[in-house]
């Protein structure tokens, strides 16, 4: 099993998520530019968060043109896991493999700090290792993740179950329906705004984001095993 | 060559945060009378039309990169010969 960190120039989140990976669950990760062409031999691939491309046009908005990015849309639309943070959901947004867009914080301010979430979805291939409603903290730090979709978007995304994360007390960005993650319709790429690679290892204070990447890598393996 | 005007805000449906502000701030100026502000970004672009409808070339930018249909609108003005 080998997962792939895609770096785009701006990327700052890319060593957090490569260290969550590999120094605490011990996986085989491995970067990849987004320069490259292919994603073969990888088995999911993560998106960082940062400011690619400084947040040019819009966030997330120019990453679409890299090169790596058909073969990011390719392996999506064969099933496999995209997990974005963040920019890495600004992008998967704007690459229209996720519906919606984030757009600026409502209080037009960088928010950073931790927030409450509720674990709306445990049975996305990202979520097994969470209770079902289960109340967990992770950081956020963004400028741009108010969640926005037409009424349509929004009442499908709560009728399929793709609402994933929501924002539980305060909602710090306006967001609507207070959300904070959402999964495409087959449910095999989650974007979220928060980190949860920052939250990994109980000596930096939280490890509410392990559980994530826990359900990522035994799911990855299950599909690997029934694939056998 | 022709100059093109590409004006792109939010649609009416989706709150902007910084035209409220700005309106806020412009009440607290004394200036009543001004009811609302919309913020928004433009993008001039020179196109030779020697080579395609100006129009054409217009509609297929903003609907495939300066707009995000999902939030935003456009119109645009041809501005002059250059």
């Amino acid at each position: 099993m080998k997962i792939a960190v895609i770096v785009f120039p701006g990327s700052n989140c890319d060593v957090d998520l490569y260290e969550a990976l590999h120094t605490v669950c011990h996986a085989d990760v491995e970067y990849v530019s987004h320069k490259q062409e292919s994603l073969a031999g990888f088995d999911a691939v993560m998106l960082p968060g940062g400011f690619s491309y400084g947040d040019y046009l819009r966030s997330g908005a120019i990453a679409r043109f890299s090169n790596i990015m058909p073969a990011i849309i390719q392996f999506a639309n064969e099933g496999k896991f995209v997990f974005g943070t963040c920019n890495g959901f600004q992008i998967l947004t704007e690459a229209g493999l996720l519906p919606g867009a984030l757009k600026r914080n409502d209080s037009l301010k960088f928010i950073c700090k931790t927030v409450k979430l509720e674990v709306v979805n445990n049975q996305t291939a990202f979520t097994t290792h969470y209770q079902p409603g289960e109340h967990i903290e992770l950081p956020i730090a963004h400028a741009d993740g108010s969640f926005y979709a037409e009424k349509s978007v929004l009442e499908k995304l709560e009728k399929n179950g793709q609402i994933v994360f929501r924002y539980a007390g305060e909602n710090p960005n306006g967001s609507l329906n207070d959300i904070a993650g959402i999964t495409n319709e087959r449910g095999n790429v989650l974007g979220m705004m928060p980190h949860p690679e920052r939250a990994v290892e109980a000596l930096l204070g939280n490890e509410d984001g392990l559980p994530l990447f826990r359900s990522l890598l035994a799911n990855v393996k299950k599909e690997e095993e029934a694939a056998r | 060559m022709t100059n093109v005007r590409i004006f792109v805000t939010y649609k009416e449906s989706v709150f902007d945060p910084q035209g409220e502000t700005i309106t806020e701030a412009i009440h607290s100026l004394g200036h009543d009378e001004v009811k609302r502000v919309q913020v928004g970004k433009f993008f001039d672009v020179q196109v030779d039309t020697n080579q395609k409808d100006v129009k054409e070339t217009v509609a297929e930018i903003s609907e495939q990169l300066l707009v995000n249909f999902n939030l935003e609108t456009y119109r645009y003005e041809i501005m002059e010969e250059a």
